[in-house]
C-alpha cells in the first residue's frame, strides 16, 4: 500500500527513519555521516547529476532531521543546494499559441500587456504584466502558462523570494510556517525541522514510563491517515514505540469550543485561535485585528495543560498534520506544556525505525472526545462545534460564522473585517485548504479525507461537547 | 481523601463518565464535598481492569453498575 503522496516525502522519510534508528541504538553521533551513503549506495545517480550531490543534499536532510539550523528560528528551512533554481518567469506564451483571431487574452488584460507579432502570436510585455493570470484562464488553447516557481505559487503570504544565487529564500517576518512550500517543492528543497530526537530521548529516558510518563496526543486528522491500517493499530503502535498512553487532541477541541462559545457571546466578535499559522498571519498581516483573536489556547495546548495539571512530571508529545504546530510549541505560553511536536510523516518514520508493522498489531481503543471535537480536523468543523457549544450552554447568541480554509480565503475575510464590511461575527481561520486534513505533515491527501473525519466523529462515544468535557471538572 | 478516576480511552469506553458523574452526585448528596477530592487521570496502566479508580493510591476496579456499591461500602468506610 502506498504510504506517501510523493517521492520527495518518501526520501525525507528514509532520512528520518535512519536518523531515528541510530538514535534508538545510541549510535547516531558515531554514524550520522554514514547515513547519506546508506540511502544512496553505489555510483549511479537516481535523482541528481551525481551521487555526490545526492549525498551532499542528504547530509543537509540529516541535519534538519536532527533539529536543523539552531540560529534560524524558522521551522521551515531551505536546503539551498537542493533548490533546482526553477525558472521564475511568471506568465509566458508557449508554442501552443496558434495566432488566433479572437484575442481573448488581449481583451481580458486590463494592463495592456499583450501584443501580437506579424504571425498574430501573442507576447506578454513583462514591464506591464502584474501576473494576474486572466489571460491564461481565457486562452482556448491553454497556450499561456505560469512559470512561477512552485514554492512561490504555494506561498500565499508571499514570503518566498529568490536570493542572489537564484535559490529560494524565506522571509521569516512574513512566513507563517504553514508548510505549503514544503509540500509543493518538487525537489524537496524546502523542509520542516524535525524534533524526532527530542521525542526519542523523552521515551528512552523515561525508564519505560517509570520515571515519568510520556503521553502521545494525536490530532483528529489522524482519521484520514495511515489508511493502510486501522486506527486502533496505530494506537497500539504508539504504545509499542514506548508512549505511556494516547489521548485525542480532539478533547482539547471540545474544551476550546466550550470556552470559545462563551468568549464569543461576551465579546460579540472573534476569530478562532486554533490554527497557529492563521494566528501568525494575523500577527504579520493584520496586526490591528489581533485583539479580536480568541484568547483561548489551541486545543493542543489546552489539553496538554490539563494533562500536566493531573500529572506534573508528564511529557506531552503532539502528533499531527502540521508544521506550524512545531512553531506554536516554541511560544512562551505553550512551551511549558508541549515537549515536542511530530508530524504523521515523522510518526511513520518512527514506526519503521523500530520495525513496527502496524498492520500486524492488535486493535487498541482511542475515545476521549465528542463528535464535535473530532470534526475540528476539517474546514467548518470548528464553526459547527462553537454553534453546538452555544446551544448546549443555552447561550442566546446569533452566530454568523464564516469558515475560511486556505490563506487566500482567510485574507478575504480579514480584509473585509479590517474595513468593517464583514457580514459575520465569527471567523474560523485555517491556513490549509480543507482544514487540518490538508496539512503539510500529512502522509497522504485524498478526496475521502473529509468523509473519513466525519465518520470518525460519528464513532465517538460522546455525542455532545458537554458530556465529553464533563469528566474534566 | 482523594478519589481518582481514569478517563483514558479504555476506561472511557467502559463508562468512566458515568462513574465520575455518579460519584459527583453521591459525594454532594452525602455532603462530602469538603472531605473528598475527585480527580481525573489519563490511564493507570491497568486497562483490563477498568474502570480504574484509586482511593488515596489504593486501586479499585469499578463499573457504572458497581459504583454505588463501591461508594457505600468502600468510600464511606474510609472516611
Amino acid at each position: 500500500m502506498r504510504k506517501f503522496d510523493t517521492k520527495v516525502q518518501y526520501l525525507k522519510y528514509k532520512v528520518l527513519r535512519e536518523v531515528a534508528r541510530k538514535a534508538w541504538d545510541g549510535t547516531l553521533y558515531d554514524e550520522l555521516l554514514d547515513i547519506p551513503k546508506t540511502i544512496v549506495p553505489g555510483k549511479t545517480p537516481t535523482m541528481r547529476c551525481c551521487v555526490y550531490k545526492e549525498r551532499a543534499i542528504l547530509g543537509e536532510r540529516v541535519k534538519i532531521a536532527m533539529g536543523g539550523d539552531k540560529t534560524n528560528p524558522n521551522i521551515i528551512e531551505v536546503i539551498d543546494i537542493a533548490c533546482d533554481e526553477c525558472p521564475a518567469a511568471g506568465y509566458e506564451v508557449t508554442d501552443s499559441c496558434r495566432g488566433c483571431l479572437a484575442h481573448r487574452c488581449e481583451d481580458v488584460c486590463k494592463r495592456g500587456a499583450i501584443t501580437f507579432d506579424h504571425n498574430h502570436v501573442a507576447h506578454i510585455d513583462k514591464s506591464k504584466c502584474v501576473e494576474c493570470g486572466l489571460c491564461a484562464k481565457v486562452c482556448p488553447f491553454s497556450a499561456i502558462t505560469n512559470r512561477k516557481r512552485p514554492c512561490q505559487n504555494a506561498c500565499k503570504v508571499k514570503a518566498i523570494t529568490i536570493n542572489e544565487d537564484n535559490a529560494a529564500a524565506i522571509n521569516n517576518d512574513k512566513c507563517i510556517q504553514c508548510g505549503a512550500c514544503v509540500y509543493q517543492c518538487p525537489f524537496g528543497a524546502i523542509t520542516d525541522k524535525s524534533y524526532i530526537l527530542t521525542a526519542i530521548d523523552a521515551i528512552k529516558n523515561s525508564n519505560n514510563n517509570r520515571d515519568y510518563k510520556v503521553y502521545a496526543m494525536v490530532a483528529p486528522s489522524i482519521s484520514s491517515q495511515f489508511t493502510y491500517a486501522k486506527l486502533g493499530q496505530v494506537i497500539t503502535g504508539l504504545k509499542e514505540l514506548g508512549f505511556f498512553t494516547v489521548i485525542e487532541a480532539a478533547l482539547g477541541a471540545d474544551m476550546v469550543a466550550n470556552a470559545e462559545a462563551k468568549e464569543l457571546a461576551q465579546k460579540g466578535f472573534l476569530t478562532s485561535s486554533c490554527c497557529p499559522a492563521f494566528v501568525e498571519y494575523i500577527k504579520s498581516a493584520f496586526p490591528q485585528l489581533l485583539p479580536l483573536v480568541s484568547h483561548n489556547l489551541s486545543p493542543m495546548t489546552t489539553l496538554a495543560k490539563y494533562i500536566k495539571e493531573t500529572d506534573k512530571n508528564a511529557k506531552v508529545i503532539f502528533i499531527g498534520p502540521c508544521t506550524a504546530k512545531k512553531a506554536e510549541a516554541q511560544l512562551d505560553e505553550v512551551k511549558p506544556y508541549i515537549d515536542a511536536v511530530l508530524t504523521f510523516e515523522e510518526l511513520q518514520a518512527l514506526f519503521d525505525s523500530r520495525d513496527i508493522n502496524i498492520t500486524e498489531l492488535e486493535d487498541d481503543v482511542l475515545d476521549n472526545a465528542s463528535y464535535f471535537g473530532r470534526i475540528f480536523a476539517r474546514s467548518g468543523g470548528l464553526t459547527d462545534a462553537v454553534s453546538q457549544a452555544l446551544k448546549e450552554q443555552q447561550i442566546d447568541f446569533p452566530l454568523k460564522a464564516v469558515s475560511c480554509d486556505g490563506i487566500e480565503a482567510c485574507k478575504v475575510a480579514l480584509l473585509k473585517k479590517s474595513k468593517n464590511v464583514l457580514d459575520a461575527n465569527f471567523i474560523e481561520g485555517m491556513a490549509c485548504v480543507g482544514g487540518c486534513i490538508g496539512g503539510a505533515g500529512c502522509l497522504t491527501h485524498g478526496v475521502k479525507d473529509k468523509s473519513q473525519v466525519d465518520e470518525y466523529g460519528r464513532e465517538a462515544l460522546e455525542k455532545s461537547i458537554s458530556d465529553a468535557i464533563s469528566m474534566l471538572k | 481523601m482523594k478519589i481518582t478516576v481514569c478517563i483514558g480511552s479504555s476506561c472511557h469506553i467502559k463508562g468512566s463518565r458515568i462513574v465520575v458523574e455518579e460519584l459527583q452526585k453521591l459525594i454532594s448528596e452525602n455532603n462530602l464535598t469538603e472531605k473528598i477530592e475527585l480527580a481525573g487521570t489519563f490511564c493507570m496502566g491497568k486497562c483490563q481492569q477498568g474502570v480504574c479508580v484509586t482511593v488515596d493510591d489504593e486501586f479499585y476496579s469499578v463499573s457504572p453498575e458497581t459504583v454505588k456499591n463501591f461508594f457505600e461500602e468502600t468510600v464511606k468506610n474510609k472516611i
